[in-house]
């Protein structure tokens, strides 16, 4: 076997480092999905009488729905009613501060490397944990009550702020939206919320991670995020979940409103379990993120590194409604062994002078596959729509395929719109240059694909890029091309 | 034919009765039969087909073609044709009237070149020639033409043959009634280094709603270099599929240039097949479309094998209501390493009701590739306007220079020089202004 052979085999036979899982007491729903199911969930979260019927009217569409198949990857389809929708660890009492949850789900964070108690005293994140399908601690939740942000787990919202939850939920994201959106929409059961009031910045970076641990459960978590005018909030995502044989369902929906000069950035790096390295088991990660530049001059910025799961499906958007207003879609995302991800963005200008900037890396490796899907929309009225698309994709042997189904859609004559796409590998003559300069080759592929990513890992936050590089680091770590 | 059950064909019982009404007789019954059954299967494509996404060509068929007979030849004298050949082009000329080839208004071929046409080949040699690669999806269309075409005509180039004119195929169109369809079919084979050009245009004689769905198979000999150019200059109302697969073997190279100026839609799918090593596709195309015209090129390359290359470059103008469609489709194969794929689209909006949609489209299974694609869509450089207009030249000739230029980059390709020159005055006619 050639040393790059080897090194490959190494790196493909690398184990998942978040596959651990914890035995707790569950509070689990029975298997299955039907509208009593759903009422079930409903009773358990004490939920008020329109959100019961707001999910009931997301499950009947969601019935008449068939499961989209144009993404461009291939999987078995999973049998929906083979899936818990519910599962909460079983709490000896009802927690109001972290000092009073049960250990040992704060066992499961610190193995993470998440410290919920070392989050409190580390200045910087305000954590909210969601495990399985319940949010089991929010951090800094007064510090941030004083400057008027909600930040808490969507349950706690539903009863706090009935009126904001009920003006904005499903205001992007309709529940009519697809498939995986209904689906959600109808039994999702915990998730993050967050309001930040007119003319606030918020002074910290407002993190969610989640983690499925039970077996059998898929995980439908739902974001709200809220910027009123002239607000500014910088929210992250992180995800783990534990190495199973079997296919775990993970469908989540993430809205976005940013009012007149608000400005929201989201960020995410994905890390759920991606399969062993035959392809068995994985996340099935189906998620619908849209955000709305709502009010003009708004800005709304994805960053996302995706690194996980067996199947991604998932595609940010903005629709840029607001004059003036800005979106930008930033992506890493790495497959390998037998992971598919189609992935990208859409970019819709509806108002004037609006202007989009996408950037999307994939690296592909492994007998993996990846696909960079992305739209961009110049309505009619958007004068002066500026758009510029960057897909580049990096391959790592020879059985892996990188696609780029880029959609432009242009009505309006003063557009400029610019798409460019690349695909290559790592030169030989670039290794070369360092391997002659005293660089490993090993590390000079890091150093590569550093540089090849570091456009969008520049956009993440401090606390999270260190993440994100790791990761990346890990990924790839051997991949020779 | 009761076995075949219908399904999502959205076409007026008139196309059912024409197509599906009887079981299909007389010369390729079964090729024919078993067309019928695939498009009963598949159907005619609608908007919710993401191939058709943009182009209603089906619903404009169902709601302006009513005659879906074969049309016959109609009677027209080589004065009729004078104005539609090229001014300056030298040919050999093979005419089509409605469809079918009119050997008295057609000249002579060259030595080594033969035409025969597609009635004289038995069931089985047709089907072998047009047996496509496998796993490839036929176009419903170009299932269609398979279904219903009439006649057509086979040509045959000789090993080592080298042409030292262009062959044209003009197609004459002249509807007798309103909504004529016409299925020209034609395959060229070509033996091994031959050198040819062909130049395709369609002439529609009056401007009555016409349906022309043709379909070509061109198999390129070893070593051949074949260019294929075509000028889509029709009557307002025509409506047109136009399906061309090409595959390409070791050490041949294939070109295809088409310009499309006017027609109410026109659809082109070109598929190139790489099927070897060394071997070369370029494509290219421009688009000035004014009116209503809607212009949509669909192209497709497969790289199957290490070592293979292709250009595309295609241009769009685009003024009033018109619409442009462009999807390119590259597919870089597993085995096909060292492939160095280039993509190029490039869009002029001038007008504020006029539509671009463009897709170019990467799908790459091998690591050891070159492939890059670019779009871009925007208006004339304000400050190259100035630059010109400070220069003393007037705005609608700075105008009409700039574009010129724009679609120059894409008519510098074509390889036959007084064929190109045409092409200038075609476009310069087109943009209007004063420049040489």
């Amino acid at each position: 076997m050639s040393k790059d052979n080897q090194i490959l085999e190494e790196f493909t036979s690398k184990e998942y480092e978040h596959g651990w899982s914890v035995d707790y007491e569950a509070d689990e729903a029975p298997l299955g999905l039907n509208e009593d199911i759903i009422r079930w969930i409903s009773a358990k979260k004490e939920e008020p009488e329109w959100l019961l019927d707001w999910r009931l009217k997301a499950f009947k569409t969601w019935e008449k729905m068939e499961e989209p198949n144009w993404a461009n990857v291939k999987y078995p389809k999973l049998d929906l009613q083979k899936i818990r929708y519910y599962s909460a660890p079983k709490q000896k009492s009802k927690s109001k501060s972290l000092d009073e949850i049960d250990p040992e789900l704060l066992k499961i964070y610190d193995r993470l490397g998440i410290s919920l108690n070392e989050q409190k005293r580390l200045q910087g994140i305000a954590v909210d944990a969601v495990l399985d399908s319940v949010s089991v601690g929010t951090t800094f939740k007064e510090t941030l009550s004083k400057l008027g942000i909600v930040f808490c787990s969507f349950s706690e919202a539903v009863k706090e702020h009935p009126d904001l939850v009920k003006k904005y939920l499903g205001s992007v994201v309709p529940s009519t939206d697809n498939y995986y959106a209904s689906l959600n929409s109808a039994v999702f059961s915990d998730g993050s919320f967050c309001y930040i009031p007119k003319g606030v910045r918020c002074p910290m970076e407002l993190s969610t991670y989640f983690r499925i641990n039970a077996a059998n459960t898929g995980q439908f978590e739902r974001t709200l995020i809220v910027a009123e005018e002239g607000s500014y909030v910088s929210y992250l995502e992180g995800c783990t979940a534990p190495q199973r044989d079997e296919n775990q369902l993970h469908a989540a929906v993430v809205e976005i409103y940013a009012a007149k000069d608000a400005e929201v950035k989201y960020s995410t790096v994905q890390n759920w379990f991606p399969g062993d390295k035959n392809g068995k088991g994985g996340i099935y990660n189906f998620v619908t993120k849209r955000g709305i530049c709502a009010g003009d001059n708004s800005k709304i910025s994805w960053t996302q590194v995706e690194t996980g799961s067996a199947i991604t499906w998932k595609y940010p958007s903005c629709i840029l409604k607001g004059d003036n207003s800005i979106g930008e879609f930033y992506s890493v995302a790495v497959t390998n062994n037998y992971q598919q991800a189609d992935t990208g963005t859409k970019m819709i200008h509806i108002g004037k002078n609006t202007r989009s900037r996408i950037v999307s890396k994939g690296i592909s490796a492994g007998k993996s596959q990846n696909s960079y899907r992305g739209q961009v929309q110049v309505m009619k009225r958007a004068t002066n729509a500026r758009n510029f698309s960057q897909c580049d994709s990096l391959l790592m042997g020879d059985r892996c395929g990188a696609h780029t189904f880029p959609y432009i859609d242009i009505a309006n004559s003063s557009a400029k719109v610019e798409h460019e796409a690349t695909t290559s590998k790592i030169g030989e003559d670039q290794i070369f240059y360092c391997n002659q300069r005293g660089i490993a080759t090993e590390d000079a592929v890091a150093l590569i694909v550093n540089g090849y990513a570091k456009e969008v890992l520049n956009q993440l936050p401090m606390e999270f890029a260190v993440e994100a590089q790791k990761l990346l680091a890990l990924t790839l770590e051997g991949s020779v091309g | 034919m009761s076995a075949v059950t219908k399904k999502e064909i959205s076409v007026s019982s008139s196309f059912m009765d024409t197509y599906f009404g009887h079981k299909p007789t007389g010369p390729f019954a079964s090729l024919r039969e078993n067309a019928a059954k695939e498009l009963a299967q598949k159907g005619l494509p609608s908007t919710k087909d993401e191939e058709y996404k943009f182009t209603p060509i089906t619903k404009k068929i169902e709601s302006s073609i009513t005659n879906f007979g074969h049309a016959m030849p109609t009677n027209v004298t080589i004065s009729d044709l004078k104005t539609h050949f090229i001014p300056g082009v030298d040919t050999y000329t093979l005419v089509f009237n409605n469809g079918i080839l009119d050997k008295e208004l057609s000249g002579d071929l060259p030595d080594g070149v033969s035409a025969r046409p597609l009635s004289s080949l038995s069931e089985e040699e047709l089907t072998e020639k047009i047996a496509l690669a496998e796993n490839k999806e036929t176009d419903p269309y170009a299932t269609l033409n398979q279904l219903a075409f009439q006649d057509g005509l086979f040509l045959e180039i000789r090993d080592k043959a080298i042409l030292d004119k262009p062959i044209l195929l003009l197609h004459l169109i002249k509807a007798d009634n309103h909504g004529q369809t016409i299925h020209p079919r034609l395959i060229i084979e070509t033996g091994k280094f031959v050198e040819a050009t062909f130049i395709q245009l369609v002439a529609s004689l009056d401007e009555q709603i016409t349906f022309l769905n043709g379909l070509e198979n061109v198999k390129v000999g070893e070593g051949s270099h074949i260019h294929h150019l075509k000028i889509q200059d029709e009557g307002k109302q025509a409506l047109e599929v136009s399906n061309m697969v090409v595959d390409v073997p070791k050490d041949a190279t294939f070109t295809s240039f088409v310009l499309s100026l006017q027609g109410q839609m026109i659809r082109n799918n070109l598929t190139l097949n790489l099927l070897d090593s060394n071997c070369e596709g370029n494509m290219f195309g421009i688009y000035l479309t004014n009116g209503q015209t809607h212009v949509d090129n669909h192209t497709n390359v497969d790289h199957t094998k290490p070592h293979s290359e292709s250009n595309e470059l295609y241009k769009g103008i685009l003024t009033d209501k018109s619409r442009g469609v462009f999807n390119g489709k590259i597919f870089v194969r597993q085995d096909a390493q060292k492939t160095n794929a280039f993509q190029q689209n490039n869009n002029i909006l001038l007008s504020e009701d006029a539509i671009i949609n463009t897709k170019p489209q990467l799908e790459i299974w091998a690591d050891d590739v070159k492939c890059s694609h670019g779009c871009t869509t925007g208006q004339l450089d304000e400050e190259a306007l100035f630059y010109l207009r400070t220069r003393g030249i007037s705005k609608e000739n700075a105008k009409a220079l700039l574009l010129y230029a724009f679609a120059g980059e894409v008519l510098e390709k074509i390889n036959h020089e007084t064929f190109r020159e045409y092409c200038v005055q075609l476009v310069q006619q087109r943009l209007g202004g004063q420049n040489g």
